[in-house]
């Protein structure tokens, strides 16, 4: 394998962030992050349903639809996939380990429409054309990038909200000016690895 | 009712500003007025046409795998969109790269669907989701215009110069992601302002 993982790692989740530089699962960045436990288990759920996900659309993208021939269906085929896996989680967790469906229940199926789940399989076999391990390694290190941004961006909204605000930037307006700076701060990392 | 399910998705329910869904691609790719044009594009084509289907089909959707079918619905015009845009414009298709597939899980298509297409008649849905799309077209015509002109300096549309170099010094950094955050905010706090919204 030519690829190098640890630049795989640094680069899904400093230098293209899948919030901050990418702008994908802005819904849930900005829906969620208002408090700090929830943007916790919001991570943390991300990051499991990429890896599973991610594991299972490369396995069905090179072993049905490439020797297939229909690799244009790869949405359709992927989405049913993503959804499917993410009921089935859903299921399983709701009936052997209810004390962690009740916290991670509600989360789990707003990852369904979660647009970095399908952006991340896209992207391994797409954009990247990452190996297997390749794959994987990017779906852990792109949930952790989201996980960061979320956990970073809900640490300062929580505080902010403790100081006096302008009216008209209560909420949301500031929010996106928080975003700004983070992903300004986060433009400094473009130079690493090159 | 008739208009009113078109004029709503403009201002009062605004898919960008309201309800704060969609936003993906409205700050992804709106570094650009020619490609917002085409992602608006794009985007309206999926919206109308599954909504369409969705609610023609209603009645017959079991209401257990309600989801599951909406997005196959929505999957299949996204993949038709794309053949369109790569088959016509492939300059257009490298510009908006990941996002065209990404419409499937766009909130604004899944979100219209089952929230209205799925409970209304087709007359209707066709309004309501002729609104919501020129509401997203809209924000992101002008998220992409104020982010060019300053980015850049000047605004360019398929090789016509529609604003003039008036900036001497762009502030470049409004192309970069940190300005489509920074245009979104301050869009919405001026709204606030306002009391539009």
């Amino acid at each position: 394998m030519a690829e190098n993982l640890i630049a795989i790692v640094i680069s899904a989740v400093l230098i293209n962030n899948i919030v901050l530089t990418r702008f994908l699962g802005l819904c849930s960045f900005f829906g969620i992050s208002t408090k700090l436990r929830n943007s916790l288990m919001m991570g943390l759920a991300v990051i499991f349903v990429m890896v599973c996900s991610s594991i299972l659309t490369w396995i069905i993208y090179y072993s049905v639809l490439v020797p297939a021939g229909v690799q244009y269906l790869r949405i359709v085929v992927f989405i049913l996939v993503i959804a499917a896996f993410v009921q089935l989680v859903e299921m399983i967790i709701h009936k052997y380990l209810p004390d962690i469906y009740t916290a991670f229940g509600i989360y789990l199926p707003l990852i369904t429409v979660n647009c970095t789940i399908l952006a991340v399989a896209l992207i391994n076999v797409d954009v990247e054309a990452y190996s297997f391990i390749g794959s994987t390694v990017n779906a852990l290190a792109t949930g952790f990038g989201y996980l960061l941004a979320i956990l970073i961006m809900a640490g300062i909204r929580t505080r902010i909200d403790l100081y006096e605000q302008p009216e008209s930037l209560k909420g949301m307006p500031i929010a996106f000016i928080i975003a700004a700076i983070l992903a300004l701060a986060f433009q400094g990392f473009s130079g690493m690895g090159g | 009712m008739g208009l009113k399910e078109f004029t709503k998705g403009i201002i009062r329910q605004n898919p960008v500003l309201v309800l704060v869904i969609g936003l993906c691609p409205t700050l992804a790719i709106s570094t650009r007025v020619e490609n917002a044009i085409g992602m608006a594009g794009a985007l309206i084509f999926v919206l109308i046409c599954s909504n369409l289907l969705i609610s023609a089909i209603r009645k017959f959707i079991p209401h257990e795998v309600r989801i599951p079918a909406y997005i196959v619905v929505i999957a299949s015009f996204v993949t038709t969109i794309e053949f369109i845009i790569h088959g016509f414009s492939p300059a257009l298709y490298q510009q908006l790269g990941i996002f065209l597939p990404l419409i499937t899980v766009n909130c604004i298509v899944l979100g219209r669907a089952e929230a209205f297409a799925a409970k209304h008649s087709i007359k209707d849905t066709l309004l309501d989701s002729a609104g919501m799309g020129v509401g997203f077209a809209v924000i992101l015509l002008v998220i992409s215009g104020i982010r060019e002109f300053f980015g850049t300096g000047h605004i360019v549309v398929f090789g016509h110069e529609i604003v003039p170099t008036i900036l001497a010094s762009p502030a470049g950094g409004m192309i970069l992601p940190a300005g489509a955050f920074l245009t979104m905010g301050a869009i919405l706090a001026i709204l606030k302002r306002l009391k539009v919204l």
